[in-house]
Formats: C-alpha cells, sequence, structure tokens
C-alpha cells in the first residue's frame, strides 16, 4: 500500500474532538504526594477513620515500590510528586437534581453526549458523570433504587453503604496488588459503586462517564460492582480528556465480584487524549481491573474498544473460583502516531469446569507499538476448564510494531487450552478487490478494519457500539473521507 | 440364557454422561445367530447412541437394563473387550487418527484379541497375508492400508475401512451405524457386498439405517423402528417398505397419541 | 549461596592451568567473559522474564568438579561405538565429557574439504579460522552469563568446518558421553561452520553413564554461509541425575537452509536455549523441538529466532508429551525487524498432559515491527483425543496400548521430518521403547544407564 495512503488514513491526529476545555473554578489541592496530602484527601471527602487507615497503609506500601517495567512499553520518568491528586469543580455539593449542576458542567457533558438534564436523560442508561476526581451527578437513581439497585458515586456509598463498601473494597484488587494499585488504593478521589441485590436483572444500562478537566492533575478513580445470587446488571465506562501537551497520568482501579449465578458484562470504549503527531501530550492510562466470579455458574465479560492514551498498561482479568464459571474477554486495541498499548486479559482458573474465551484483535498504525500480553492459568485442582485465545494482530505501515506475549500454564491434565495468533498486514488483495469496485483506499481501509473487528464490538451494547464504530473509523481514516 | 440368543437387551436405559439427560428410556432387543436386524428411526430418536452404549462409549451412562452377548454381560465390561468377545461396531463417522498406520493399528488390534483368548501374536507375514486377503472382501486400495488411520480418506474409503476392519476381527456380532450415508451407489454395492460375504450362521447383523436403500443389499429379517428412545414397533421387511412408502410421520403420530391417551 | 561465585572462583585460582590446556581463541575470550559475569555476578533464577520455570542458578549449584587439568578419565569408548545409527551409515567421532576422540575410521574416511577436529587443537592448528568465528556467532547479549560461563571455562570441544561447495555425503555423528566417578561438569563448546554452498548434516547423541549428578554446559555455534545446507539433530538420552543447560547459536546467510532438530527422549533437568539470526535474505530455518517427560524430567526450550533479511521463511514445531510428575516449558520469541520484508514465520507449541501431576507452561512470543509480514503461532495444551481412544478400544486395542499409540502418533510429524537419512525410522523405534517405559540407550547398544 501507498505509503503517503497510509500516511493520510493513520497519521493525522487533530480530530479528536473531546479536545475542548471547561471554564470552571476548580478546587485544586497542591501537587504532590505524602501522608499529609492522603489525610487531606480523606478529609475532604469526610470519611471515616477506617477508610484513611486504608489509604494510609497503601500509601505506606506504594512508598516501598518501584514503578514496573516488565511491559512492551517506554514510559518516561514519571514524577509522582508534580501531580496534582484531587481536583474537584468548585460547587455546591452534589446536585440531587439537575437545576442545582453548575450549567457549565451540564453543557460541557452535554457537548460529550451525556445529557444531564432529567428531560433529555437517555432513557435506557443511568449514567454517574465524573469530572476529575468528584462525581458531579448519577442520573436514574430512583427508579433503580425502587428495584433495590444503587447506582451512586463511591464516595456516597462509603457514607450511605459502608458495611457493603467495607465488605467488597479491595477484595479483589488488594492494595499490594501492583504498583499503581497501591497508588490508587491510596489517594482514589470518586468513581462508581454498583449493587445490584439478588435476583434482580437491572433493567437498564448502568454508565460512568470520566473527564479529566483541570490541568497538571490526575485521574485515580475506582470502580466497585457487586452481583449478588442470579443478579445481572451491563455496566458501560466512557472516558475523555482535553488535549493538551502536557501528559496526564489516569490510575484507576475496577473491582467487580459475581456471586453465584451472577452475570456482569462490563464495557469500555476508552478514548482518553492520545497526544498528537509527534507523542505530544496525551493520557497515561494505568489500570487495574479483575473481577471475581466468586459464585457457581457465574460469568463475567469484558469487552474494551482502546483507540485512546498515550501509553495503555492494562489487563482487565477473571479469577474463575466458582466452579462452572464463565470469563471472557473482547478487544480491539487501536494505535497511531506515537501511542502504545499492552494490553490483554488474565484468565485464573481455579474453579472445576470454568471456561474461558479471549478474542483479541490489535491494530497498529503509524510509529505506534501494539502489544497483547495475557495469561491462562489452570490452577492444579480445577477440572474440566477450556481455554480458548484467539489474537490477531494487523499491521498498518511498516514503522508500527506488534506484538504478543501470551503465557500459558496448565497445572491440571482436564484442561484443554487453544491459543492462536496471527499478525499480518493488511490484505493487499481485498484493498484490490475494494478498488476494484470503486471504493478508495482510505475508505477500503476502514471497512476491512471494521470488519476485521467486527467480532469484537458485536460484543458491545447497542447505546455504545454505533460510537464505537464511529470512533474507530475515526481514529484510522483521520481527515481522510 | 439360551443357547440361539446372540444379542439380548432388556429394559436399557442410558443418559449423556455429561448433563445427564436420558436418550434412551428402556430398549428390549433380542438377535439370534444368523439374523440381520434392522433398526429404523427419525433423526434424533436414539439409533446411534444405542449402538455407541453397546460399544461402551463413554459418553452415554447406562442407568438400568442389561445388555449380555452370547451370555456374557457386556455392560461391566471394557470397549475393548466387548471388541474382543465378538462386538463391532461400524461408525457413523470414521475417527481419523493421525501419525497411526492402518498396518499398526489393525496389528494391535488383531493381536490384542489373541491375547485376550490367550493365542500367539501372528507373525509379520501372516499379518500381512491376512490383510491381503481381507483387504480383497471390501475391494480396498493397498495405497489406503499404508495410511495414517482414515486420515485423508473420502467418506466412502473410510466406510469400505471400516468394513475391511470388520472382515480382519470378524466380530460375532457388527453393528453398521448408519454405514450407508454419504456412500454413492457404487461404493453402497460394494460395503453391502462385503457385508454379505462375511455373513455365516453364527454370526448376525444389526444394520441402522434411516433409509431402505442399504435394506435392498442387505435384506433384513427383522425391521426395529426406534423412537423416543424405544423400540415402538417391529415387523418383517414389509415394514421397512412401508417407511420408505409413507415416512416416519404415522409412526409418530400413533405413538405420541397413545402416549397422550395414556396421560 | 551464589552459585556461579565457586566457578569464578575456581577459575581465578587456575587461570593459567585452564589456559595452559587449552589454545588460541578461546583462551583469549575468558578475559571479557570473566568480566561480564563478575559485572552482573549471578546467573539466571527461576521466574526471572525467560527463566520463568528453570533456575539455572539452581542448575548450577551443586559442587561440580571441572576438569581443568584434563585428568583422563576413564570412559568406555566401546559403547559409544556401539552407539551408531545402524540404518545411517556416519563419521563417528565422540566427546568424552568434554574431550574430542575421533575414532579411526572418522580419521580415515573424512574427505576432502570437511574437518573434524578437536575445537583447542583447532585453535592452535589453524588460528585464523577458529578466531574468524569463535565467540562471534554467539552473542553477549542474548546468551548472558551461562554463555559468559561456558567462555569462561571451555577448554575443549569439536571443531567442524565444510569448505565452499562441498557437499558432506554422510551425516557426522558426534556422540557425547559424561562420565565420571565424581560429580562433573563438562563444559563443551562447538563450532560449525558451514562456508558457500556447503552442505553438512551433524547428528548429536548425549548419553550420561553417571550415577553421580553431572551437568553439561553446551555452547554450539553454527555459521551458515551464503547457500549453506546445515542440518543439525540434538538428541539427548541422558538419565535422572544429569542436567544439561545448551546454548545453540546460528547465524544464516542468503540462501541459506539450516535446520535444527532438538529431541529430549529422557533427561533429568534440561534448559535448550535455540538463538538463530537470520542476517541474509531467503533463509530458511526449521527449528523443531520434542519433549518426552516423566517421572520428576524438566524440559524447557526457549526459542528467539529473528528475521532481519527479506523473504526469509522459518517454521517452530515443538511438541511435549509430559507423564508422571514432569513438567514442561517452552517459550520462543519470533522476531521480524524492522525494515525486513516479505517474511513468513510460524510457531506451533502443542502439549499433551497425560497425568494429574504433569504441568506446562507456555510462551509464545511475537515481536513484529514490519508490516510485509505473514506470521502465526499457535499453541495448545490439552489431552489424548478420546474418540480416537474409543475408536480404537472398540477395534479391541486396550487402553494402555492405544494411549501409547496415540503419543507415538502425536510426535510422528516431528519424527518424519528430521532430515538425516535412516534416522526416522530408528527415532519411531526409539520413541515408541520410550513410551512403552523399557530400558533404553541409543540403538543397539546394551548398556544401561548409570553401569
Amino acid at each position: 500500500m501507498d505509503n503517503e495512503i497510509i500516511d493520510k488514513v493513520a497519521g493525522e491526529g487533530d480530530d479528536y474532538k473531546y479536545g475542548f476545555v471547561t471554564d470552571i473554578d476548580t478546587d485544586i489541592i497542591p501537587v504532590g504526594l505524602s501522608e499529609d496530602v492522603v489525610r487531606l484527601i480523606s478529609a475532604k471527602k469526610h470519611e471515616p477513620e477506617w477508610l484513611l487507615e486504608f489509604r494510609l497503609k497503601a500509601f505506606r506500601y506504594w512508598q516501598t515500590l518501584e514503578m514496573p517495567h516488565w511491559a512492551h512499553l517506554s514510559i518516561p520518568e514519571i514524577d509522582f510528586q508534580a501531580i496534582s491528586y484531587y481536583a474537584a469543580p468548585r460547587t455546591r455539593d452534589k446536585a440531587k437534581t439537575a437545576d442545582e449542576v453548575d450549567p457549565e458542567l451540564l453543557e460541557t457533558f452535554e457537548k460529550l453526549g451525556i445529557p444531564l438534564a432529567e428531560r433529555n436523560q437517555l432513557a435506557g442508561m443511568a449514567v454517574d458523570a465524573v469530572m476529575d476526581s468528584v462525581s458531579v451527578k448519577t442520573t436514574h437513581r430512583e427508579k433503580l433504587a425502587s428495584m433495590g439497585v444503587i447506582f451512586c458515586s463511591i464516595s456516597e456509598a462509603v457514607k450511605d453503604y459502608p458495611d457493603l463498601v467495607k465488605k467488597y473494597l479491595g477484595s479483589v484488587v488488594s492494595y499490594r496488588d501492583n504498583f499503581f494499585a497501591a497508588l490508587n488504593s491510596a489517594v482514589f478521589s470518586d468513581g462508581s459503586f454498583v449493587y445490584i441485590p439478588k435476583g434482580v436483572r437491572c433493567p437498564m444500562e448502568l454508565s460512568t462517564y470520566f473527564r479529566i478537566n483541570a490541568m497538571g492533575t490526575g485521574q485515580f478513580e475506582r470502580t466497585l460492582i457487586v452481583a449478588d445470587d442470579d443478579a445481572y446488571v451491563s455496566y458501560l465506562e466512557g472516558c475523555t480528556a482535553p488535549m493538551r501537551d502536557e501528559n496526564q497520568l489516569h490510575a484507576a482501579i475496577v473491582e467487580i465480584v459475581a456471586e453465584d449465578r451472577a452475570e456482569v458484562k462490563y464495557s469500555t470504549v476508552q478514548n482518553w487524549y492520545a497526544g498528537d503527531r509527534e507523542g505530544r501530550g496525551g493520557v497515561y492510562n494505568f489500570v487495574t481491573k479483575r473481577g471475581l466470579c466468586r459464585g457457581v455458574c457465574s460469568k463475567l465479560s469484558w469487552t474494551q474498544v482502546e483507540t485512546g492514551s498515550a501509553i495503555t498498561w492494562k489487563y482487565p482479568s477473571c479469577v474463575l473460583a466458582g466452579d462452572g464459571s464463565v470469563g471472557e474477554f473482547y478487544s480491539v486495541a487501536v494505535t497511531r502516531n506515537r501511542q502504545q498499548a499492552d494490553t490483554g486479559t488474565k484468565m485464573i482458573h481455579v474453579g472445576s469446569d470454568t471456561r474461558s474465551t479471549i478474542v483479541s484483535k490489535g491494530i497498529s498504525a503509524g510509529y505506534s507499538e501494539n502489544s497483547y500480553r495475557g495469561l491462562v492459568k489452570v490452577a492444579p485442582n480445577a477440572t474440566g476448564c477450556r481455554n480458548y485465545t484467539q489474537c490477531d494482530s494487523l499491521l498498518l505501515g511498516s514503522h508500527c510494531g506488534a506484538h504478543t506475549f501470551p503465557y500459558i500454564d496448565v497445572m491440571n491434565d482436564t484442561a484443554i487450552v487453544e491459543h492462536e495468533a496471527t499478525t499480518s498486514k493488511i490484505s493487499e488483495e481485498q484493498l484490490f478487490y475494494c478498488n476494484q469496485r470503486g471504493i478508495p483506499t482510505e475508505e477500503a481501509v476502514g471497512l476491512i478494519v471494521n470488519g476485521y473487528a467486527k467480532e469484537v464490538m458485536n460484543k458491545l451494547p447497542m447505546e455504545f457500539a454505533v460510537e464505537a464504530q464511529r470512533l474507530l473509523s475515526v481514529t484510522l481514516e483521520g481527515s481522510v473521507g | 440364557m439360551k443357547e440361539d440368543i446372540l444379542l439380548e437387551i432388556k429394559g436399557l436405559k442410558a443418559e449423556l454422561a455429561d448433563g445427564g439427560k436420558e436418550i434412551l428410556h428402556g430398549v428390549d432387543l433380542t438377535v439370534r445367530p444368523g439374523e440381520v436386524h434392522a433398526i429404523m428411526g427419525p433423526n434424533g430418536s436414539g439409533k446411534s447412541t444405542l449402538s455407541a452404549t453397546l460399544a461402551g462409549d463413554p459418553r452415554f451412562n447406562v442407568t438400568a437394563g442389561t445388555a449380555t452377548l452370547h451370555g456374557v454381560n457386556l455392560l461391566d465390561l471394557a470397549p475393548e473387550d466387548r471388541s474382543h468377545e465378538g462386538l463391532f461396531l461400524s461408525f457413523q463417522y470414521p475417527v481419523e487418527i493421525p501419525g497411526v498406520s492402518m498396518v499398526n493399528f489393525m496389528r494391535a488390534a488383531l493381536n490384542a484379541k489373541r491375547k485376550y483368548f490367550g493365542e500367539e501374536p501372528l507373525s509379520a507375514s501372516e499379518f500381512l497375508k491376512l490383510m491381503r486377503r481381507k483387504r480383497e472382501i471390501v475391494e480396498l486400495d493397498n495405497k489406503l492400508a499404508s495410511r495414517s488411520v482414515n486420515e485423508g480418506f473420502s467418506g466412502g474409503e473410510k466406510k469400505r475401512n471400516e468394513i475391511f476392519q470388520m472382515a480382519v476381527l470378524e466380530p460375532r456380532l457388527a453393528i453398521l451405524d448408519e454405514t450407508d450415508s454419504g456412500l454413492d451407489i457404487d461404493a453402497l454395492r460394494v460395503v453391502a457386498g462385503g457385508v454379505n460375504k462375511l455373513r455365516t450362521p453364527d454370526n448376525a447383523a444389526i444394520v441402522i439405517t434411516h433409509y431402505q436403500r442399504l435394506l435392498d443389499y442387505i435384506k433384513p429379517d427383522v425391521v426395529h423402528v426406534l423412537y423416543k428412545g424405544r423400540i415402538v414397533r417391529s415387523g418383517g421387511p414389509e415394514l421397512a417398505l412401508e417407511l420408505e412408502e409413507k415416512g416416519y410421520d404415522w409412526i409418530k403420530e400413533e405413538v405420541d397419541n397413545q402416549k397422550d391417551s395414556a396421560i | 549461596m551464589n552459585a556461579l561465585d565457586q566457578y569464578i572462583d575456581l577459575y581465578e585460582a587456575n587461570a593459567a592451568t585452564v589456559s595452559a590446556h587449552s589454545a588460541g581463541a578461546l583462551n583469549a575470550a575468558r578475559a571479557d567473559a570473566l568480566e561480564l559475569l563478575k559485572r552482573v555476578g549471578r546467573l539466571p533464577h527461576k521466574g526471572e522474564e525467560g527463566y520463568e520455570k528453570t533456575s539455572v542458578d539452581d542448575m548450577f549449584a551443586p559442587d561440580y568438579g571441572v576438569n581443568i587439568g584434563r585428568v583422563d578419565i576413564p570412559v568406555d569408548l566401546a559403547a559409544v561405538f556401539h552407539c551408531g545409527v545402524p540404518t545411517a551409515s556416519t563419521w563417528l567421532g565422540a566427546v568424552a565429557n568434554d574431550k574430542f576422540v575421533p575414532t579411526e575410521s572418522l580419521l580415515r574416511n573424512i574427505p576432502e574439504g570437511v574437518t573434524v577436529m578437536s575445537l583447542a587443537a583447532a585453535a592452535a592448528e589453524m588460528p585464523d579460522v577458529v578466531e574468524k568465528y569463535y565467540g562471534r556467532i554467539a552473542s553477549e547479549e542474548r546468551g548472558g552469563t551461562p554463555l559468559a560461563l561456558n567462555t569462561l571455562l571451555a577448554q575443549d570441544g569439536v571443531f567442524i568446518h565444510v569448505c565452499r561447495g562441498v557437499k558432506a555425503a554422510k551425516p557426522m555423528q558426534i556422540v557425547n558421553l559424561l562420565s565420571s566417578p565424581v560429580p562433573l561438569m563438562a563444559v563443551r563448546r562447538v563450532l560449525v561452520v558451514a562456508e558457500e554452498d556447503s552442505d553438512i548434516s551433524i547428528l548429536f547423541c548425549d548419553h550420561s553413564r553417571c550415577e553421580i549428578k553431572c551437568l553439561a554446559s553446551q555452547v554450539i555455534e553454527i555459521y551458515a554461509g551464503k547457500g549453506a545446507h546445515v542440518n543439525v539433530c540434538d538428541m539427548e538420552e541422558s538419565s535422572s541425575g544429569t542436567s544439561r543447560f545448551s546454548q545453540l547459536f546460528a547465524e544464516q546467510h542468503d540462501g541459506s537452509e539450516l535446520k535444527i532438530n532438538g529431541l529430549t527422549l529422557l533427561n533429568g533437568i534440561t534448559r535448550n536455549e535455540y538463538y538463530i539470526v537470520q542476517k541474509g535474505s531467503r533463509a530458511v530455518t526449521t527449528l523443531d523441538g520434542m519433549a518426552i517427560g516423566n517421572g520428576e524430567q524438566h524440559i524447557d526450550n526457549f526459542s528467539e529466532l529473528s528475521h532481519s533479511g527479506d523473504h526469509g521463511r522459518s517454521n517452530q514445531l515443538f511438541k511435549y508429551v509430559l507423564d508422571g510428575s514432569s513438567s514442561g516449558a517452552f517459550a520462543g520469541t519470533i522476531t521480524v525487524e524492522s525494515g525486513a520484508r516479505f517474511n513468513e514465520a510460524y510457531q506451533s507449541n502443542r502439549n499433551i498432559l497425560a497425568s494429574r501431576e504433569a504441568r506446562m507452561h507456555t510462551k509464545p512470543q511475537l515481536l513484529i515491527f514490519n508490516d510485509d509480514v505473514k506470521c502465526s503461532h499457535g499453541a495448545t495444551t490439552g489431552q489424548l483425543d478420546q474418540n480416537a481412544l474409543f475408536y480404537m478400544r472398540q477395534r479391541g486395542i486396550p487402553l494402555a496400548e492405544a494411549r501409547m499409540m496415540l503419543m507415538q502418533a502425536f510426535m510422528m510429524d516431528i519424527i518424519d521430518n528430521v532430515g538425516i537419512d535412516g534416522l526416522s525410522e530408528r527415532l519411531r523405534h526409539l520413541v515408541e521403547r520410550r513410551f512403552r517405559g523399557e530400558e533404553m540407550m541409543c540403538a543397539d547398544c546394551n548398556a544401561k544407564h548409570g553401569v
């Protein structure tokens, strides 16, 4: 394929339509990280003593750690003392009705396609809107509450449902898990809390929209989802950030617990600002996501479309502890320009007759580096487990890299574990075929890539699928078309 | 045990080993030496389950009933010992085994049987002679015999290979599970011809089939209809012709109505 | 305690003796190796990247003696001479621990243009040739401290050279025999130089006859010149007390074809590392590995195959059957360098776990820096085909026999693909005996292990 076309298709980076900044008075604490800062964050949020203790333990442990370097990423030195760990739009307490929300904020989320005002709210979806460190508004709360579903910011949950939070917080991702998990546990600001009671099928999609706005801050949100016996929930996560020349740090934790026969579907469309063509700016996205299928026959399904961030380091994982539980991971990761992504999953088979499926589609363009890293582990006493992994990489252009690092550990002879991976460039034959039918190359690339990613896109809820598909085309087609 | 009974099945019930769904709900069948029985029935009636269960396929669990072959309790035996006792199953879908040559495969099978009866293994030349003689029965190409078991065989070649193996092992009871499926008319004639050549007054065959077609070549003495895991009707060869003409719907209706009235 | 220290101490106390019993290039390389070892200070430990399941430190930790004084350890070479692969007529030589021992017939029959001799002798007699290649194909960056340790202590081994355009008519067979009354580390070094358009096949047979513990540290360097064909089969049939740490480095030039078979039939603890670089264009590489484990055996294969020329092709296939409490590991990386166009690279790892206690760890990796590629890898870990087992039992083949036949069949494509005439049939027989659990020794020699 013509290099020029590849450049056209994959090179442009100025089409990020979420790159605006909201001009709003922000309460932002001075940069730096110390025990005092941790105490300050906790105090600002009026937290109970046990949570402060949790944070301090995590912070002390974090101080003993060094940043990990095993991923296939080149991460510039991050000065953790040059970041502000708390920034909140300066408004009254969290709005109960849309009228109480600052009009600037309403407008911001309106622009992002997330109407918060009562009359405009998306019918089939409840949204928790998080700006920098705090939750601004959660929609449809009353309707959900009538079914016993709790959907609120985690700060509110700490106040209103302390026993639930205490029981589950850190139960899947310990603060000792890794460097970024320790950091998050020390300074996490807000995020969403979801509890679906026994036997309830959550009637609408739950969604959190994360927005970084303030300059020089990091975002450290924490999401906790608990699906009790026989419950079902589909949860969506979206995110954007303004275009800035500096890098911004995002280190989140998502914990999910699925009890007996519960099913949780977690979808992400990650579109943090990716930096410009030369790799200036963009979000460092270091996320720990893990779900525990604790109950028998429980199911957790991760679907992610990763198009943003300068650097992505994230491995949404499933611990399949309950017998007969099922884990799934469907991922499309697109990198272009100077983006780097090291992403994948871990499927830990602890229970018997557990099954997991991994489908990963990587697309690299420009000067980017795109890696799949995954672990499939079958514990000695887990009998009858199955895993199937399909991991494909598509290369657009000769300056990018596509890498595959699967780790497969089988300690039980009744397991069947299969891994298949391919790497190739976009097919000349397919392009020519499209050309012959009159489709220009740029458009043809978009078509082929969308076809290539379809298996994963199909797993997204309807509300997201359209947006994700559009994103994929925009990301790759740049200014062409 | 009566002297003249070869296979006797009484009240046989079987279910899927994973999941426990019962497929055979109590089958009774008696086959005498020299007889050919045909078992017909619509899709999903349990025909293949019956043959697999008799052969000891681990995918099925027997939950009730008995099955004896010339007085020997089949259900207590490992699949290989059922084979030695004279049960041969011609698979509907013969399994491909890459890397195992036909020659090694048949030698292992034959010598295991000889050992079971306390006989010495065949010498290499005796064995090859036997293979050659038996190959002629089904007109099996010598080239196929030197390949891996069923690997890359066409549908017809696989079925011929099944009958060839039957010729080598000389079973007391052969169960031919849909041996006619996927065969063109020439292959059908060859396969059926092979089966007929192997018939003796001492052995017997059960032919499982959908269609009358195969029964034009292998003449049955008794025809059974298996439906919903039970034998619902037995008769002479004319039953097969009737089924060919009228299909299975009338039998289904009859049976289903009977059930309804029973409730 | 650091396993490396004892060897550094040993060398520093006996540096003069080590060099006195060796020559030229081998001695010249020691200073740099010592510097690296002191700088890094340790051998890889279990759990480090690339060494997930094997601790090199533990392998080298026992207090092995190294025969730096070149004391003659009596070795029953008669057994070696029985070890010829009967169906393959070969030129036969032996390495007793680390000392090269040619046979009479080898010396008599080796044709013009082919050289097989002691590496130390070659370094002395034709220093310019040995210097040109020794330690140049093995790279410090890849081989790390294990390579440096071999370089530090290697005193002898085998040198094989094939002149430009010479096609060796018969395969070379080198029998490596470990035998010692005390725990011994044999430090072997092999240098194979196949000049332009030459053609050579080499069969290495590793045996150990030690009741006590032995460790073989082996480094093989292979230079495949333009259009050269090199075929190497490296077969291990040792014993449970044997550890083997082997590194094979190969450099391929335009149009060369390299085929390597690593066969672990019987062993104690084995780590094989393969580092292959396609420097030239249109190079073809085949790398196959077979591992059969039971008891407490541990087999770890590690490969790094790098394409830096255009139109290169490579194919890797590693198969394991693990029974008992044995453990296997495979880590393979294919790299297509930036600027290397039109490459095709495939890698496959298939494993069967035949018992509850067997373990397999797999890590196939692709590192692709160019879009004009076709690459794939696949890995499966599972059991024997249940449908095939039932089919065989229906025909009267007892379960144990059917399992054995299927395990053997599983290895058949590797066995059939061994490029040395007559070796496939022999291997079939050996693999069958191995799966039957019969006492074995390469070919017909009746010597049993530990005699």
